[in-house]
């Protein structure tokens, strides 16, 4: 075991990943020389060379369009999208290549491909650098969307993921990068993708949230719990598929559901679980399925962004309301 | 005879198009030789034939109601002859949508084509063809793919290139800049050629660029570029083979501009009368890629047009064959519409399926053999008749 945060994690994925199969390769915006703004891919190109780890022109549907050709002959890129931002250029490869060309040819050619994108708010970023768009990426048939919220199941299902044969979406959680440090197994291991966890086991609410909104949820849990509220909460993981099995037991014992997600809320994950927990656990409910999430606005800059981002005062301020509803 | 002089002398910058023979089959040039033989030229020839039939068949299939929306080639079928005996079987293609003559040469069956363009992804398998990308219908998103092909081409210490096509409106697209760029940064043996066809769809080419011409893009990206006549049918073969040799050897990419008319509709669905003149199609129906390459046949004695309307017969009765291939395929399952979205199909996908299944099954006197809503029980907007349903005992299995 080795103490290790998130960015440490993905990049010792990355490493074990690279060692052992040659037909990965590394690439993206600043991902070589300098390891990638976050550092991600640091040092990666000293261990495993330039020629599989390097800094590709700036162009992002060049980018994944790229990937997609050397995935069909039989390489297995991962690369990296600099910010959360900086995807849509690369949209039209996604949705009308990348999901599809399994389908198109009937499985002759396939396309396992990991997309990595550092995502969402709270780092007092620029415009473009702190959204979070799970939504598009989950509602793209063809496509596996995770996000992990700590460093164990980073490395783990970033190894899932590269050992994927389909393409995944692999979305970072930037503002918890460095913020949650944790013993990580030094050795090769995988987490399941379309497979939630229970983080904790709670009896009177579910809340299911994923990414950086795990830590802020958690907040709110010591409150909930100093007025005796036993909250259970559910890492989702995986966007696409989604865990119905964990989201309908937990329901069907505590009555009451809150999700929590800092993506905009219009026909975002959010809907998508309650429209579960209507088809799974209907009459097991004692209070409206409840969502709480960011407006349906631009996230705002660093200055307005606290009216935006889901503190744990508004998260427990809601777990409230559906508890004594 | 092309070759990397031949670069100098037709620079895109000074707008010199590479041409071998005029309107009336002679060649122009002085010392030309070609390196293929009478037979293999008599073979171009005839399987530009075999491709302008399957066109015009295609099209009669399809104003016969029996396949939906087909995209013509007529007009532009040197380039697609002289790329399909160019194209080796370790090649790999990225097609666009309009290179009939270069699949069925890369050794696609003219049968998952029709099935393809009738509506059935199967289609796209492409049984007996190695190495060649399915249709991709978004303009120029193909040509990074092309790209990253190259790169794996290169990773793995192959011998093989890439051809990359696309048209003319295409080169207004993002993607066909990104492509080039790539595969010039990255050192890339792909070669892209631009069929400049003059229009997309109802745009003509003057209000698609600035640029003199289409091969001039290359230059910026340090792409060796050649403008060619596209509808020459030798032109095009010095060049493509050249181009071949030049990204393996070179691990350069290399631009081409292969300068054509289309002589049909965008497809099906489009009536060109709408935005081109007649004086237009008279100009280029003069140049027609068929007639240059049989006048040069006919001038060295190695064709008697006599024989065409006999062969055209024989094409035509296999071109039926394989058609009726197509008509008589499997009928598409259910299974087919979920079971290739993932290697393994995830429990939300086996979920909506079994739903629907389960609706299916729900009540058989409601269905026929099809899987379709019996249609008596529907009335013209294709709701459900409440009153019928389910109240005579009407069996709809057996129909």
């Amino acid at each position: 075991m080795k103490v290790m945060n998130i960015v440490q994690a993905i990049n010792d994925a990355l490493d074990i990943k690279l060692k052992e199969d040659r037909s990965i390769i590394v690439y993206g915006e600043d991902v070589g020389v300098e390891g990638g703004v976050f550092r991600v891919t640091e040092d990666l190109q000293l261990k495993h060379g330039a020629g599989r780890i390097f800094d590709s022109p700036l162009a992002e549907s060049g980018i994944v369009g790229t990937a997609l050709g050397m995935a069909i002959a039989g390489l297995k890129p991962v690369v990296e999208m600099q910010f959360d931002g900086f995807v849509y250029p690369a949209m039209n490869q996604i949705i009308s290549h990348v999901g599809r060309f399994r389908n198109r040819t009937r499985g002759k050619f396939t396309v396992p491909m990991v997309i990595r994108i550092p995502y969402g708010g709270g780092i007092n970023a620029l415009e473009h650098h702190s959204e979070s768009p799970e939504a598009y990426f989950g509602h793209t048939p063809g496509l596996k969307v995770v996000i992990p919220s700590t460093p164990y199941d980073a490395k783990g299902l970033l190894i899932a993921a590269i050992e994927d044969p389909d393409p995944v979406i692999y979305l970072e959680p930037k503002r918890i990068y460095r913020a949650i440090k944790q013993e990580v197994p030094e050795e090769k291991y995988s987490i399941p993708i379309g497979k939630a966890k229970v983080l904790s086991s709670g009896e009177h609410i579910t809340v299911v949230a994923y990414g950086a909104m795990i830590r802020e949820v958690q907040k709110a849990m010591v409150k909930a719990k100093e007025q005796g509220i036993s909250v259970e909460l559910i890492d989702l993981r995986s966007i696409f598929p989604v865990d119905r099995d964990t989201i309908r037991q937990s329901v069907q014992k505590t009555g009451r559901i809150l999700i929590v997600t800092e993506a905009a809320q219009s026909y975002g994950p959010a809907a998508e679980i309650i429209s579960i927990v209507n088809e799974e656990a209907f009459l097991s409910l004692e209070a409206p399925p409840t969502r709480l999430t960011g407006f349906d606005t631009v996230i705002p800059l660093p200055l307005g962004e606290k009216h935006y981002m889901l503190s744990p005062e508004r998260i427990f301020s809601e777990i409230k309301k559906v508890v004594s509803y | 005879m092309f070759d990397i002089q031949s670069l100098e002398k037709y620079k895109p910058i000074d707008n010199k198009m590479y041409q071998v023979m005029d309107n009336d089959g002679n060649v122009m040039l002085k010392d030309w030789k070609t390196a293929l033989s009478d037979d293999q030229i008599v073979k171009a020839y005839k399987d530009l034939l075999f491709e302008r039939t399957v066109d015009n068949m295609a099209v009669s299939y399809q104003r016969q109601g029996r396949m939906f929306t087909y995209p013509p080639n007529l007009g532009q079928e040197a380039i697609h002859i002289a790329a399909g005996q160019v194209i080796k079987e370790e090649d790999w293609l990225a097609p666009a949508f309009r290179e009939l003559g270069v699949w069925l040469a890369k050794g696609v069956s003219l049968w998952e084509i029709f099935l393809y363009f009738k509506g059935n992804e199967d289609g796209s398998k492409f049984l007996k063809a190695n190495r060649m990308l399915p249709v991709s219908v978004p303009i120029a998103s193909q040509l990074v793919h092309a790209a990253g092909l190259g790169f794996a081409m290169k990773y793995n210490k192959e011998e093989a290139a890439v051809f990359g096509f696309v048209g003319d409106g295409g080169t207004s697209e993002g993607d066909f800049h990104e492509a080039l760029n790539f595969a010039a940064v990255w050192d890339a043996p792909v070669v892209f050629v631009v069929q400049n066809n003059q229009f997309a769809i109802s745009v003509p080419l003057k209000m698609q660029t600035r640029s003199i011409n289409l091969a001039v893009k290359g230059l910026a990206y340090d792409v060796s570029s050649i403008l060619v006549d596209g509808n020459d049918f030798f032109a095009m073969h010095d060049v493509l083979s050249f181009a071949r040799e030049y990204v393996l050897k070179e691990n350069r990419p290399f631009l081409i501009e292969a300068k054509t008319f289309r002589r049909g509709a965008h497809t099906t669905s489009d009536d060109p009368t709408r935005y081109r003149t007649k004086e237009e199609e008279e100009a280029w129906e003069a140049k027609d890629p068929a007639l240059r390459l049989q006048k040069y046949l006919v001038n060295k004695g190695l064709w008697d047009p006599k024989d065409e309307a006999e062969l055209v017969a024989q094409y035509k009765k296999q071109i039926d064959t394989e058609f009726e291939k197509a008509e008589s395929y499997q009928e598409y399952k259910l299974d087919d519409v979920f079971g290739f979205m993932y290697e393994t199909m995830p429990d939300e996908l086996k979920r909506q399926k079994n739903m629907y299944e389960n609706f299916l099954n729900m009540d058989s006197r409601f269905h026929g053999n099809d899987g379709k809503m019996d249609s008596r029980f529907h009335g013209n907007d294709g709701r459900m008749d409440t009153h019928s349903q389910g109240d005579n005992g009407i069996s709809g299995g057996a129909k």
